[in-house]
């Protein structure tokens, strides 16, 4: 294995997907001059009938997708920031989410939608939401938040190669982070969650961008004598609900950290979940850890006093387990 | 009707009338089905406004795609949809061409081209252009036509999509049928200026026409077609027509008492019909042409009466479709 940035894995499964199937199409704004970075290169090497710079309509550019896609290509749509769900949100909900069911089955949708989510780059509030939570409402669509680089890329891959429309959200800001990456052919399948830290007291589960502050307060935590378990769901829909389960058996506490706002956000659903499936399994309530329900503001010192960090995930582990720091 | 000859034949035009009274006696029999209670959801009839999706499917290929609005039955069977299976799907059976999932405002066979009928109001823009964007890639010869009102031209994405359409070119016919009412608004009252010339501001070639003619709409849609097949990017028609039905069928519940639109003026217009219109010229051939008149008259409402029936005869929808037609081979 090979260590690779995030965006760089990103980079490799759109390549070798474009390589693999002519019928592999990507637009969206800027895409040509891969201003996200993540295109970097596709230009050059598939031209500008399959790469193709779009203008900025995203209301059209969600209903295109859908057209070009039920008139035989496999599409990939570049939404930039996850904020521009809301803009493309009416074909999103009224025609990709539905068409499959309403035309009786005969619509078949490969869709791969790219959109990068989250704050901590004072980009302000319009280009810093986790804005997932209205796609995992609307049914049809799959929602995958790869934490990792190879998640990335198999996730990616998975979902190009798919035959749902599929919403691939890249945790912004994580791009240049890196990690080990398989060679060769590599597809992650949905709804199989992945423990990224195997513990026995408290279950975290970590969503996309959550990981690696999970991961730092698991390690912070294990210092002062928690051994908790981290778990990455890595695909919201579909949802491995057995994973969440079976942790929670094994530890009788759960906390769930996503950087979507509180209110209705995964965290929420994931929560809910357990406390109609697992209820038995819990030796203290369910705790979320998420962005407040505000918006992400501009100033540095602000967009981290609302953003979970290992910090307040360790502090709410702890409230809940009982047991107090050693400092 | 391959669009070969430049002008039509009397045959070509005995064929075109066919078509337009297929669409005509469904939609009479689904208002009165409607009226008696005897479907499940709502019906918007395209009454009166046969020529336009009869005029410009009959330039079109069995690949070739349209999109559709939710007063869509007409061009549906325009581009050569099963009778049977439109009339199953909005009797909700498990025949129905959507399998009972989609209904009236959803009809749609892919198989043919049609994307379907939609109940979102101007949805039709951007996937007919998204539709259009794969067909210039595939380089196959296929086209798109994208059927929309006047209401829909409101919508900010017929703006967006022209754009685009003119820009890259696109092999794609906007065919805005202007029935003078957008939902339950006189189009005067939600409209400005004219809606043909938003397609000319993109530099579109556009064509404005009677739309209750069908050799009108039939030339018109030729050229289009012509233009969009031959690589020469889309182009835009405005046909005018009248919306004889409501908007929906017992819009009397909504309205309470209250009228947008005056008896005299729907009379006048439904004297002027497409079908009445072409009826006139057709017979004008003789004593043969009225004899086949009467002979298709016979013909339409047999295939009427046997879509009613095998739609009521068929087995109700699968519920548990509802979980297995979410996804392409996924749970929900």
């Amino acid at each position: 294995m090979a260590k690779k940035r995030y965006i760089q894995a990103i980079n490799e499964a759109l390549f070798e997907e474009m390589e693999r199937d002519p019928k592999v199409i990507l637009f969206g704004e800027d895409v040509e001059l891969a201003i996200m970075g993540d295109c970097r290169g596709l230009t050059e090497r598939f031209g500008r009938n399959r790469i193709r710079n779009t203008p900025i309509c995203e209301q059209s550019l969600t209903g295109m997708a859908v057209g070009a896609a039920a008139a035989g290509h496999r599409v990939i749509l570049h939404l930039m920031f996850s904020n521009f769900v809301y803009t493309g949100m009416d074909a999103i909900g009224n025609q990709m989410a539905k068409m499959r069911l309403m035309s009786g089955g005969q619509a078949r949708l490969p869709i791969t939608v790219i959109a990068s989510y989250g704050g901590g780059g004072s980009n302000a509030a319009q280009h810093s939401d986790t804005a997932y939570p209205p796609l995992l409402n609307l049914g049809g669509i799959n929602v995958l938040t790869p934490a990792t680089p190879a998640d990335a890329k198999g996730l990616l891959k998975s979902a190009i190669r798919g035959s749902n429309p599929s919403f691939f959200m890249e945790a912004g800001g994580r791009g240049g982070e890196q990690g080990e990456v398989p060679e060769g052919e590599h597809l992650v399948p949905f709804g199989k969650a992945n423990i990224a830290r195997p513990g026995k007291d408290v279950t975290i589960v970590a969503i996309g961008s959550m990981l690696k502050p999970a991961l730092q307060a698991a390690k912070d935590l294990a210092a002062s004598g928690v051994d908790a378990e981290v778990l990455d769901p890595r695909t919201l829909v579909p949802f491995d609900e057995a994973a969440v389960l079976a942790s929670v058996k094994k530890t009788g506490h759960l906390v769930v950290c996503d950087e979507a706002r509180e209110r209705c956000s995964a965290a929420s659903e994931i929560a809910a979940m357990v406390a109609d499936r697992g209820f038995g399994l819990l030796k203290a309530p369910v705790k979320r850890v998420t962005v407040p329900n505000v918006c992400i503001p501009y100033a540095p010192n602000a967009e981290a006093r609302v953003i979970p960090n290992a910090e307040s995930i360790a502090r709410t582990v702890r409230g809940l387990t009982g047991r107090a720091a050693a400092a | 009707m391959a669009g070969t000859e430049s002008e039509l034949s009397q045959q070509d035009l005995m064929r075109l009338y066919e078509q337009m009274l297929l669409i005509r006696r469904t939609e009479e029999r689904l208002r009165d089905e409607n009226k008696a209670g005897n479907l499940p959801g709502a019906v918007h009839l395209y009454i009166g406004e046969e020529a336009i999706a009869t005029g410009v499917c009959a330039n079109l290929r069995g690949t070739d795609m349209i999109t559709s609005t939710h007063r869509g039955h007409g061009h549906y069977l325009a581009k050569g949809g099963d009778l049977n299976a439109m009339l199953a799907e909005i009797w909700a059976k498990s025949t129905g061409i959507c399998k009972g999932m989609g209904g009236s405002m959803h009809v749609a066979d892919f198989s043919k081209g049609i994307l379907g009928a939609n109940g979102i109001v101007g949805a039709g823009f951007a996937i007919a252009t998204g539709a259009a964007y794969s067909a210039m890639l595939a380089q196959e010869g296929r086209i798109v036509v994208d059927f929309f009102g006047d209401g829909s031209s409101n919508q900010g994405t017929l703006m967006e999509c022209l754009n685009i359409a003119a820009l890259w070119h696109l092999p794609l016919v906007f065919v805005c049928e202007n029935n003078t009412f957008s939902e339950f608004s006189p189009a005067k009252t939600v409209t400005a200026g004219v809606i043909a010339d938003r397609a000319r501001a993109f530099g579109i070639p556009t064509e404005v026409i009677d739309g209750n003619d069908v050799t009108a709409v039939w030339r018109a849609a030729r050229t289009a077609v012509e233009r969009a097949r031959s690589g020469g990017g889309p182009s835009f028609i405005e046909a005018h027509t009248y919306r004889i039905q409501g908007h929906l069928e017992a819009e009397d519940l909504f309205l309470g008492g209250q009228r947008y639109r005056q008896p005299e003026e729907i009379e006048s217009w439904r004297a002027r019909g497409p079908i009445e219109f072409t009826r006139k010229q057709l017979e004008a051939g003789g004593p043969a042409a009225i004899a086949q008149l009467v002979e298709i008259e016979k013909r339409v409402m047999a295939k009427v009466d046997d879509a009613v029936r095998f739609a009521v005869e068929s087995p109700p929808a699968d519920p548990e479709l509802a979980f297995t037609l979410m996804f392409d081979g996924q749970r929900p």
